[in-house]
């Protein structure tokens, strides 16, 4: 009962900033004093535009690839960290945060001619990279806890069982810190799907995010163009939460959030 | 197969092996364990113990030395192809698995088919005590049953040897009990040669064929339990078993000429100065003054103290020019402190060690015999 009711609340305090969202997304007038905006279609037919399309395309591409991209780099330093102690590791651990620490867009800025001297600028590729910037940092930390708690001993007994190398990591290794796993790729997709500045410095423009087409919308002050966007940004994380939750606990998402976090 | 005991199945040589240059863990190791019997590998935490076992599995790789499984060199062989199962400290079974498939993953990792790994693991954890668990999940069992699990997971591919690593240490001591029978009944049903780690002395004796004593990286005695005790090898190898009495002196052939005057003593000994070790549990004690006529070995003594230990006494005595020994007496003796009494040391059970030349670094031996009961009983 008391679970019932905690995540009722959840669900509300998660999805009453999308009503007024709904609300503007189907407007065309809305003018104090009128409760409910004047239907129109116009908000929908934005949505179904073949640029936002392509911008949502676009948007899952990248995020997917970086956080398969961070997953694999983050998780190869989170094992470091957290199986390992060795000399200069509070060194490695401070410069792995400190994209996360310095604002991103300072570090870039001062990246920003190697993306355009290697030719990545103006390429989905240079934003994949670039991205690679602020989601590293915390999936090494999510990856550092997720290692802290193996014991690397079950790869040992894997391998006197005629385990290879190969299998090891797949069958013992990536099992056992497979919640970490999905959690540092939640994280890293969600932070690739928002991301503005960077993809704006080093895409240039030619490579057009949703977040891109957002601001660009807010700008104009488009309202009901901005709010229809933005329902289709929130969807998506929304919808992978509620996957990956399931998918860590095998119980409600409502309940656990996160998971283990 | 081959009866227990007739060929070698195990065989390391010279093994030397080295985690920092010039400070060897395993140092100069010479080891043969026979087929189909159980050898205790005994030795203190960081006696490189562990570090040997890991080696014979393939996890580390010595620095020099051979290693023979069976009929050859297995050093070339990586350990996921070494004909050998190993068991931890921890069970380290795999948490996604469920038991079942934690016993057949060795079976799985040699492409067997689903079929026939469900029917062989079923088999293995009813050998171990624990049929009908095979779909139950890792965190729902005890750490007994999930390091029964582990055993039969190490057993389930059939190894030519068996290692365990202090395998039963974290489980309570009533349980320790019950799972070395086990163990033991299973080794011989299978005549599985095994190597058994453990820095327990007592659990070494009950569970081993022989037991290999290991000291500062170097096998220091290896022999039948009761060898340990009745005719210890080295003066540490019996300082290692605790209680011992020792009495310094110079043997010639079997006569030992020390502050009690001249002992006789068992053959064997090596002629020159050397220290006679006899046990506890075999001096002859009675409580009344010597008398002219008691056998050979009897010196007269002083009670100094008596501990009642439920099953025996021990009593420490002071004996003429100073030394102390231990006896262990019956727990109905009357005995107490001050009383006089005669002590006779049984010359077979008596033994002159070689001293041994200390080594810098090494441990110093305890001086003072009394401390040595202490530990023993404890």
């Amino acid at each position: 009962m008391r679970r019932a009711v905690g995540s009722g609340l959840l669900a509300v305090g998660l999805l009453a900033p999308l009503v007024p969202l709904l609300l503007w997304a189907v407007a065309g007038e809305f003018r104090y004093p009128a409760l409910l905006p004047e239907l129109s279609g116009r908000g929908v037919r934005l949505v179904l535009d073949p640029a936002v399309r392509d911008a949502l395309l676009t948007s899952l591409g990248i995020a997917s690839a970086v956080a398969a991209l961070a997953v694999v780099l983050g998780a190869t330093a989170g094992r470091a960290l957290g199986l390992y102690t060795f000399r200069g590791k509070r060194l490695v651990q401070f410069l792995l945060l400190a994209p996360a620490i310095v604002p991103t867009l300072a570090v870039t800025l001062g990246i920003q001619i190697f993306f355009i001297r290697y030719g990545l600028a103006d390429s989905v590729t240079g934003v994949v990279v670039v991205q690679l910037i602020p989601t590293v940092p915390y999936v090494s930390l999510v990856m550092a806890a997720a290692f802290a708690g193996l014991d690397v001993d079950a790869e040992d007994a894997a391998r006197v069982l005629g385990a290879g190398p190969v299998r090891r990591l797949l069958l013992v290794t990536v099992p056992a810190v497979r919640p970490g796993l999905v959690v540092a790729a939640l994280f890293a997709f969600l932070i690739s799907w928002s991301e503005y500045i960077l993809t704006l410095l080093i895409g240039g423009g030619t490579v057009r995010t949703l977040p891109l087409l957002l601001f660009a919308a807010i700008g104009s002050a488009d309202l009901p163009a901005a709010a229809a966007l933005s329902l289709v940004i929130a969807l998506p994380p929304l919808v992978l939460v509620a996957l990956t939750s399931r998918l860590l606990t095998g119980r409600t998402p409502a309940v656990v959030g996160f998971g283990r976090l | 197969m081959s009866p227990p005991g007739s060929s070698v199945a195990l065989a390391v040589r010279g093994l030397r092996i080295a985690y920092r240059p010039g400070h060897p863990v395993v140092d100069g190791v010479d080891l043969t364990v026979a087929a189909g019997t159980l050898t205790a590998l005994l030795g203190p935490s960081g006696c490189g113990k562990t570090t040997l076992l890991k080696a014979v599995a393939g996890l580390l790789a010595p620095d020099a030395g051979e290693i023979h499984i069976g009929s050859g060199s297995v050093l070339g062989v990586p350990a996921e192809r070494r004909p050998v199962g190993l068991v931890f400290q921890k069970p380290l079974l795999f948490g996604h698995l469920t038991i079942g498939d934690n016993v057949a993953f060795g079976l799985r990792m040699r492409g067997l088919a689903r079929r026939v790994r469900r029917a062989r693991a079923a088999q293995m954890l009813e050998l171990v005590g624990l049929p009908e668990l095979a779909r139950r999940r890792v965190g729902e069992l005890s750490g007994g049953q999930e390091q029964r699990v582990a055993l039969a997971r190490a057993l389930v591919l059939d190894p030519q040897v068996l290692l365990l690593d202090e395998p039963f240490s974290q489980l309570d001591a009533d349980l320790r009990g019950r799972m070395r029978e086990l163990l033991r009944t299973i080794q011989r049903e299978l005549a599985i040669t095994t190597v058994f780690v453990t820095h327990d002395q007592a659990e070494a004796v009950e569970v081993a064929d022989t037991i290999a004593l290991m000291l500062d990286g170097r096998i220091e005695a290896h022999g039948p339990p009761a060898a340990f005790y009745t005719h210890p090898a080295t003066l540490r190898a019996a300082r290692f078993f605790g209680g011992t009495n020792e009495i310094p002196g110079t043997l010639t052939d079997t006569a030992f000429d020390c502050g009690l005057g001249r002992l006789l003593v068992g053959a064997g000994g090596r002629d020159g100065p050397g220290v006679l070790v006899v046990r506890p549990e075999a001096l002859r004690l009675r409580v009344r003054a010597a008398a002219p006529g008691a056998p050979a070995n009897t010196v007269a003594a002083t009670v100094l103290g008596v501990r009642f230990r439920g099953t025996h006494q021990s009593v420490r005595a002071r004996l003429p020019g100073g030394g102390t020994v231990t006896a262990t007496v019956p727990p109905a003796l009357r005995v107490e402190i001050g009383d006089e009494a005669a002590v006779q040391l049984p010359p077979a059970a008596c033994h002159v060690l070689p001293t041994e030349p200390h080594p810098p670094g090494a441990r110093a031996p305890a001086t003072d015999p009394t401390i040595e009961s202490e530990r023993s009983h404890a």
